[in-house]
């Protein structure tokens, strides 16, 4: 039995490639290059090269997946579940994460100088979809030289990355997991995202998105973020960590911040803005609303896979739905796919692929043992 | 036979299934009987089952599984995905058996239906005499606590597959210890049949 525990100290490493004239072409016909990817290992790549997991991050998630980068005291975003003995045990397995192009933390994105002026792209970044950055993570895992990826996992859109790597490259693709996502976002998943993406421009501040230099429109990324963490959670989890509880004894019969609700929420936004830059928001919220392997956008269907899936997803999430996890396995009873599916009774919403690691790991440990020893 | 295992209907139910087989369990528990097929006769297993608990159990044990219940679990297969079709006591804890035993052949060549027998003597007796419910060995439970939908003996699934023109391939009596073939309706606890679709044109 192996202690579990953390993989200790951990640097984000970069990776460039498509360089002009080898620029990576996108879904939109531009071309885009040179590419810098931020990423992330945990554990050890074996001889054969058959132990590598790809873990994939959601809509503000980073590199940083696991372990603790020098003076900071918050470990990476999926650290409960990354590391020896955990959930992907990094004494068995090479476990990569790679921040998305368009993102801001480390990879190309609109925020990254562009080479041909010199300054920012701002607007100029081309309109990027979850299918250009799966072609990007590709070069990376090329350069690792991993013909097939053990697994692919990730939550929400990570998981949409997870099923955009068996879409394009189902023969590098070994199993998948992808946790509390869809095939396409619903209207309502659109709408939320619309939302945000207007409080951002309609912030004075964002300035047609050439900002840089100036400072970010934080005002309306804070709403934006603000309404993201609404959808994130349930209404019974907030009910257990706010209720109506006040921040002073009695009501101030001003517009300050009476709730704990409300101080909450504008503290994630305020944090959010010193960390993430405006128009990545825009970005990949745009490119999560384009996501859709529903039907006539899929390129391969009707066709068998052979790639293992786990999909979970969990009872309180509203902002994705069990149907729709269903929908996925609906896909891959079709193609007579091997797969598993587990609703996770949960109260903490969206937010549970985050946070509730114990059945999450008894699945996932387990899946990917079997996994592993059928790819031997 | 020797699968280990101490279930008397999971070794009629090993004995039929051909080795490498497709295999669909619906309600498959904790994944016991697909774990032994898939162990002994290397099939491809499939499970459905609607208890999150069971769920992990299946897991653990390397097994395919998905999260739902029987009535909707069928519709999104193709005509044809499985060689055999289980519904091993679980026939009759669903809602629509005849719309699940009719996708069931869809889905399946064959169907391998495990039921309680309701005609079992001692229930008889039970109902008979005392004017009570039916509690025995393959119908454990109370009125109240009962997860069954739907009470039959083995007259009425013939009586069922008769009148759908379902073809009875195989039949097997269980007794407590054993197979029993003396007068099934009234002393058999168990029985497991195959079927399949018959040659009757569908909904004729």
């Amino acid at each position: 039995m192996t202690i579990q525990g953390s993989v200790g100290k951990v640097k984000t490493e970069y990776f460039t490639f498509a360089e002009p004239p080898k620029e990576l072409k996108l879904e939109s016909g531009q071309s885009l290059g040179p590419i810098t990817l931020a990423y992330e290992t945990y554990g050890t790549l074996n001889k054969e090269k058959n132990n590598a997991i790809l873990v994939e991050h959601a809509l503000s998630g980073d590199a940083h997946a696991a372990g603790y980068h020098d003076g900071e005291e918050d470990p990476g975003w999926w650290d409960s579940m990354i590391g020896p003995g955990r959930a992907f045990d990094t004494d068995k397995y090479f476990v990569v994460c790679s921040n998305v192009i368009g993102g801001c933390k480390g990879s190309t994105g609109p925020s990254s100088v562009n080479p041909k002026t010199g300054r920012p792209y701002a607007l100029d970044f081309p309109l990027i979809t979850i299918s250009d950055m799966v072609n990007a993570q590709k070069h990376l895992i090329d350069h690792f030289g991993i013909d097939k990826l053990l697994c692919v996992v990730g939550g929400s859109m990570g998981g949409m990355q997870a099923l955009q790597w068996v879409a394009s490259y189902p023969e590098r693709v070994r199993s998948a997991i992808p946790i509390a996502t869809a095939l396409k976002h619903s209207p309502q998943q659109i709408a939320f995202d619309e939302v945000g993406r207007q409080a951002v421009m309609a912030d004075p501040e964002w300035r047609e998105g050439d900002y840089y230099g100036k400072g970010q429109p934080e005002k309306g990324l804070a709403v934006a973020r603000m309404i993201g963490h609404i959808t994130y959670m349930s209404d019974q989890s907030m009910e257990e960590k706010f209720s109506r509880r006040l921040k002073e004894k009695n009501y101030s019969f001003r517009f300050k911040t009476d709730f704990e609700v409300e101080g909450y929420l504008r503290y994630r936004g305020d944090s959010f803005v010193k960390r993430f830059d405006a128009n990545s928001y825009l970005y990949i919220t745009k490119a999560l609303d384009y996501f859709d392997l529903s039907g006539e956008r899929n390129k391969h269907p009707g066709r068998h896979i052979e790639t293992k899936f786990l999909v979970i997803a969990f009872k309180s999430d509203w902002l994705y739905p069990s149907y729709q996890a269903q929908e996925i396995v609906k896909q891959l009873k079709i193609r007579h796919a091997d797969a598993s599916y587990c609703e996770i009774k949960s109260t903490y919403g969206h937010d549970a692929f985050l946070l509730e690691t114990e059945e999450q790991t008894h699945l996932i440990s387990h899946f990917l043992k079997k996994a592993h020893k059928e790819g031997r | 036979m020797t699968t280990g295992s101490n279930r008397l209907d999971h070794e009629v139910i090993y004995g039929i299934v051909e080795p490498g087989s497709r295999v669909l369990d619906l309600g498959c528990g904790e994944g016991d009987l697909l774990h032994l097929l898939t162990k002994g006769k290397g099939v491809k297993a499939q499970g459905v089952e609607l208890s999150e608990a069971a769920i992990y159990k299946c897991v653990e044990k390397g097994l395919s599984v998905f999260h739902g219940d029987i009535d909707s679990g069928l519709k999104d297969y193709p005509d044809g995905s499985f060689d055999y079709v289980i519904l091993n006591q679980s026939m009759q804890e669903v809602k629509k058996v005849d719309f699940v035993i009719d996708e069931a052949l869809r889905v399946g060549s064959r169907v391998i239906v495990g039921f309680p027998n309701f005609a079992y003597w001692r229930a008889r007796i039970r109902l008979f005499f005392k004017g009570k419910t039916p509690v025995t060995y393959s119908l454990p439970y109370r009125w109240y606590n009962t997860p069954n939908l739907h009470f039959l003996s083995i007259s009425d699934f013939k009586e069922f597959c008769a009148d759908k023109g379902i073809t009875i391939e195989s039949e097997h009596f269980l007794g407590k210890k054993g197979t029993s073939w003396f007068l099934p309706n009234l002393f058999a606890l168990n029985a497991v049949f195959v079927i399949k679709a018959g040659n009757k044109v569908k909904g004729g």
